[in-house]
């Protein structure tokens, strides 16, 4: 399939003489859940802002859905929502007035059956006549959302869309984002928190430092890079290890109580059950075990390590 | 998916926002020019302009009324319009202008277009209190309309280029107060430039609001300090000028896009 965004060799140097991106190189299916996820600083928001048009590229090119975003701004610009980090909205204004201005600003006709079932979706239309100065923080992102979907884009950026968001608003977005998915809207957001990426994304492009460091799907990225780990909890703690375990990948936490075993989730053979084979044959008993795969933090961290 | 967007349709939808946001402050934004110009008249027209004798063969307190008409035209269309585009920078929202597909040149004709459409009208509100005050004529009702409307669009275009200019708000009010009040003061609102001495007469050439003061005038006394085409050639000139600024702006995108 194609992509609906294509992104090459996007560059930004400021005057200053900060490189912010360095030649980035991106393309997004129709339809996915994209993840950007790095840290402050990393380039994430000059991305999306230079492919939504709000931010000058020094070099390299941006389509949308075939159409060149400089060339046929209308065409490629009409196909995409942008929901910013900070809220902005004009505060005196109405949700209903906002919502049906951003319709028409993005070229749209008028279409109230629409808007409303949109408010309605954000939990919004109860305060449809509400100026947005009276409505809650968590109730102006959604505002940002209502504006950033209220021309029916093919695209939808997110920037940090749960930065400073309870828990609660947290997983509403996050069923918002699944139900678009299910609409056929390709989302692409941007995010310092795994835990969201690891949650939501069908792929995850890790960004440090202006430059793509790795561009995965997640399972894949998960399961190349992650670690699995096999934790036995003795029954009697241990102050080093036995002989008889030489050579096994073990260590001893917790005072001795605790034996891990860290292991490549993706290897053929594993080893567990020589392993235990071997701690029963060393009449090592234990009262209990547990395996737990690396998050895509652990994946992340180690990434950026690495990359540094 | 979806169809291309409609034409001219966020041109339209950023002009009657700028509109609505008009009439939601309509007390403010009619209220203030109409008691200033109350006031002038109170003062010039009455308590000085009594004493002083006819100027071009009209009343001293007619004779104010055009130049009082363009001191709070110049005044409003430079704050209407800085004040448009400077908001959105300093809140954010510009983002949402900036990523629609809607361009610079349509942008411009909404905020301009709206800032210049509420000058119009205050200035005609300022007409209408004007003649409960003194006897006003109007002798080329068509080219009163024509400057009124030229200047508006002008000024409006000169504040639209403040407000992108401006990182603040104190830069904001600078520029009218420093640049536009003197200039409108010394532009013949007030007096015809004949009754300077000849070297400040020199200077006032320099001066681009004499020339919007004396073609105003000219259509309603038929008389002004400068011909009428001179004062025409002069505004439309001061409009080009903007409209070259702002495409330079729009070229490097300064002030408005990192």
């Amino acid at each position: 399939m194609s992509p609906i965004v294509t992104v090459r060799g996007v560059r930004k140097a400021y005057d200053s003489g900060l490189v912010a991106l360095h030649s980035i190189d991106l393309e997004i299916a129709k339809g996915e859940i994209f993840a950007l996820l790095g840290p402050n600083g990393a380039g994430k928001t000059t991305l999306i802002s230079i492919i939504c048009g709000t931010v000058t590229m020094t070099s390299g090119s941006v389509s949308i859905d075939g159409h060149d975003a400089a060339m046929e701004f209308r065409a490629a610009r009409s196909k995409v929502g942008l929901v910013p980090q900070e809220i902005a909205v004009d505060i005196f204004q109405t949700v209903w007035n906002t919502v049906t201005f951003s319709r028409r600003l993005f070229g749209r006709p008028t279409n109230p059956a629409y808007v409303e079932s949109l408010l309605r979706d954000l939990s919004l239309w109860d305060k449809r006549k509400s100026r947005i100065i009276e409505l809650s923080g968590g109730m102006k992102r959604r505002v940002m959302i209502a504006k950033a979907l209220s021309h029916e884009p093919d695209v939808l950026f997110l920037d940090e869309p749960t930065a400073g968001v309870d828990v609660t608003l947290r997983k509403d977005m996050w069923e918002v984002i699944r139900r678009l998915k299910d609409r056929g809207v390709t989302v692409i957001l941007t995010t310092h928190y795994i835990e969201e990426a690891e949650a939501m994304a069908d792929r995850v492009g890790v960004i440090d430092k202006g430059r793509i460091v790795l561009v995965d799907q997640k399972a894949a990225m998960m399961q190349r890079l992650g670690k699995r780990q096999l934790t036995l909890a003795l029954a009697e703690p241990m102050t080093s290890l036995p002989p008889g375990l030489a050579g096994w990948p073990l260590e001893l936490e917790e005072d001795g109580q605790r034996l891990t075993y860290r292991f490549d989730a993706s290897a053929a053979t594993t080893g567990i059950q020589e392993l235990l084979r071997l701690v029963d044959s060393l009449g090592i008993a234990f009262s209990d075990l547990d395996t737990k795969k690396s998050s895509l933090e652990e994946i992340f961290v180690g990434l950026l390590e690495h990359a540094a | 998916m979806s169809a291309a967007p409609i034409r001219f349709s966020g041109m339209l939808a950023i002009y009657q926002a700028e509109m609505a946001r008009t009439v939601r402050t309509l007390w403010q934004s009619v209220a203030t020019p109409v008691v200033t110009t109350a006031l002038y008249f109170v003062v010039f027209g009455g308590a000085i302009g009594s004493r002083m004798q006819q100027v071009g063969g009209v009343e001293y307190g007619s004779f104010i009324v055009p130049g009082l008409i363009m001191l709070s035209l110049l005044g409003q269309s430079v704050s209407n319009a800085s004040i448009a585009i400077y908001f959105p920078k300093f809140t954010g929202t510009i983002f949402e202008i900036l990523s629609a597909p809607v361009s610079y040149g349509e942008a411009v004709v909404g905020y301009v277009g709206a800032a210049a459409s509420k000058s119009v009208m205050i200035g005609l509100i300022i007409l209408a209190t004007a003649t409960l005050c003194v006897p006003v004529r109007i002798m080329h009702p068509a080219w009163m309309v024509a400057f009124l409307l030229l200047t508006s669009i002008a000024f409006s275009l000169f504040g639209f280029i403040i407000g992108i200019w401006a990182k603040n708000f104190e830069q904001l009010a600078i520029i009218p107060s420093l640049v536009i009040t003197p200039l409108t003061f010394l532009g013949g609102a007030f007096y015809s430039i004949d009754m300077l001495p000849p070297v400040w007469r020199t200077v006032s050439l320099f001066n681009p609001v004499v020339y919007l003061v004396s073609g105003f005038r000219w259509s309603f006394y038929g008389a002004g300090d400068v011909s009428v085409e001179v004062s025409l050639a002069a505004t439309l000139f001061f409009i080009l000028a903007c409209l070259g600024v702002l495409k330079w702006i729009f070229r490097t995108g300064y002030r408005l896009k990192a």
